[in-house]
């Protein structure tokens, strides 16, 4: 409504009418799915999780150490020249508490989402995951955390064989 | 045109009916090394501007130009996707170029039909919610209707169509990127299996996977590196409805008014004698005879009759998809156009091997952007930077 037009022509509807398909609407979903090739450095990132390591590619005219791995340095674009493998345990360069899920909804005990940066990738290089076994007032930028691994039987090759990052206090 | 355009470089990767050996990012990044190669250009240090030419759907990834920089070399570089076929995105790069903003810009399409799982799922969702997908039947069918239709008004017929599978999947058996090439007639096309009647299975190209990179450049920086720039003459490009019922279904009239605007930038006046190689989009056969005659070749019902006589064959008056087209090549979805304009390019640097035409300076390029859509694009190459008057 304006100033000038206290109610316009028409018929009004309301969330319950929406609820109750009172308004009409046509409803269908897409059926879409796909198969992604891994492919070569993708492939045998998943591969090195279900053994329970990390591995990255090195591209030796910048010096950087990519993880998750590439076949080609996205900065040089060139192919990259080795594989890496980086140590499970890094430095959080960010975090988040998450108060929804994936969904939009409200989550009773949140969810902490970090980017980590491991130990043997190059600075600033940090693999998105979570955060476990902290209280989110504890979180820090900085914070070292390390690992925590799906039992070996139960890994399939994905991002989540690892369960998520956990603090460890280091002498 | 104010400012000349060359294509300078093209490279090619894939073309395959399945690469599971590689992540699209991979295919991507090969096909641009060959192209940057070819055009001895260092996309980090050289090239100004990248077209992606990408469709959400088939990519199964939302905003898609987010993911393409990386294999491209365009990381901190202005990069977007034109979400259409590849000539599509061969002429937004060319009017950069035309603008005066950039001298050097670098188009890519592909396809990874190979990582898609629910291929008609995809179809049926271009389609109109609410007319046409409740009817349930094969996207495809799209495809009888328009046949029928247009083989009823020209006098073209089944038997002609067939012709064009032979043709086109046996000029693919010199072509090394071609995934249907074969030895088989006309007879075999008209006895293989109906789908949606007059549409037989053989009419129908398969899918494959492949990605297509070109690098154009403005006139002097062409001449600087390219031994063999390949020009830019004139391009057009149209839509009609995406109403079914709209339709004419005998023309395409999408390919006539992109065409007319093509030739007029070229200063194109009788096709037939001015143009020396077409590669046009057959993915279906019924298509190739089509869109040579909504390019202007000859009339409505002719191009059989050219057919017959051979006109169209590798070594005709005018070949037509001597690459194998569609129907050899595969159906490359979005790639489809800029792999045909990678021939005319290959083919007008006299560096397309076995399958090389005699005596070519002026190749025309057309797509469609396949079913559902009733759209496409002309682009026509030269040799030289003017068509000749004859």
């Amino acid at each position: 409504m304006s100033v000038k037009v206290k109610e316009y022509r028409g018929t009004y509807y309301s969330r319950k009418d929406l609820e109750e398909g009172r308004v009409m609407a046509f409803k269908d979903r897409p059926e879409a799915r796909y198969a992604w090739a891994t492919g070569v450095a993708m492939g045998r990132f998943l591969a090195e999780l279900k053994q329970g390591r990390i591995v990255g590619r090195k591209c030796r005219v910048c010096g950087r150490v990519l993880v998750p791995p590439r076949m080609f340095c996205e900065m040089c674009f060139r192919p990259t020249d080795e594989w890496v493998y980086v140590s499970d345990t890094g430095t959080v360069l960010t975090y988040s508490v998450s108060y929804l899920g994936p969904a939009a909804e409200r989550l009773k005990e949140p969810i902490i989402i970090a980017v980590i940066q491991l130990d043997g990738a190059s600075p600033g290089i940090g693999i998105l995951h979570k955060l476990g076994e902290v209280k989110p007032e504890e979180v820090k930028v900085g914070m070292r955390v390390k690992a925590v691994w799906k039992p070996p039987e139960e890994r399939e090759g994905a991002i989540t064989d690892i369960l998520y990052f956990r603090p460890v206090e280091e002498g | 045109m104010e400012r000349r355009v060359a294509v300078i470089g093209v490279g090619w990767s894939g073309f395959a009916p399945q690469t599971a050996d590689v992540s699209y990012k991979e295919l991507m990044f090969e096909a641009a090394t060959r192209a940057y190669d070819d055009a001895g250009v260092d996309p980090r240090r050289d090239v100004d501007s990248f077209i992606t030419c990408a469709e959400d759907y088939w990519e199964g990834f939302s905003i898609f130009d987010e993911f393409v920089p990386d294999q491209l070399g365009a990381v901190l570089k202005p990069t977007c996707t034109v979400s259409g076929d590849g000539l599509h995105g061969l002429v937004n790069a060319v009017m950069q170029i035309e603008s005066g903003l950039f001298d050097v810009v670098v188009v890519e399409a592909h396809s990874k039909a190979s990582d898609i799982l629910t291929y008609e799922g995809l179809l049926k969702f271009a389609m109109d919610p609410i007319f046409t997908r409740p009817l349930g039947w094969h996207p495809y069918a799209l495809a009888g209707l328009e046949m029928a239709r247009y083989l009823y008004d020209t006098g073209n017929t089944e038997e002609h169509c067939a012709m064009v599978v032979e043709k086109n999947r046996r000029n693919a058996l010199a072509n090394s990127l071609a995934s249907y090439a074969a030895d088989l007639t006309a007879d075999d096309v008209m006895d293989s299996r109906p789908l949606f009647e007059p549409l037989k299975e053989l009419d129908v190209a398969g899918l494959a996977d492949g990605c297509v990179v070109m690098v154009l450049a403005a006139e002097e920086v062409a001449e600087k590196l390219a031994d063999k720039p390949v020009w830019v003459l004139g391009m057009g490009w149209a839509n009609e409805t995406i109403s079914p019922e709209l339709r004419d279904w005998c023309r395409p009239v999408y390919a006539e008014i992109a065409a007319d605007m093509a030739y007029a930038m070229a200063g194109i006046k009788n096709p037939a004698k001015e143009i020396d190689l077409l590669e046009v989009d057959d993915r279906f056969s019924y298509k190739e005879l089509q869109h040579v005659e909504a390019l202007g070749v000859c009339d409505y019902g002719e191009a059989s009759r050219l057919l017959e006589d051979g006109v169209f064959d590798r070594d005709g008056d005018l070949p037509v998809n001597p690459s194998g087209g569609s129907l050899g090549v595969g159906n490359l979805l979005e790639a489809s156009g800029l792999f045909r304009a990678m021939e005319v390019v290959l083919q007008l640097r006299g560096e397309a091997g076995r399958r090389q035409v005699q005596d070519v300076e002026v190749g025309v390029a057309q797509s469609w952007r396949g079913l559902p859509t009733a759209s496409g694009a002309v682009v026509i190459f030269g040799s030289e930077k003017e068509v000749k008057k004859p």
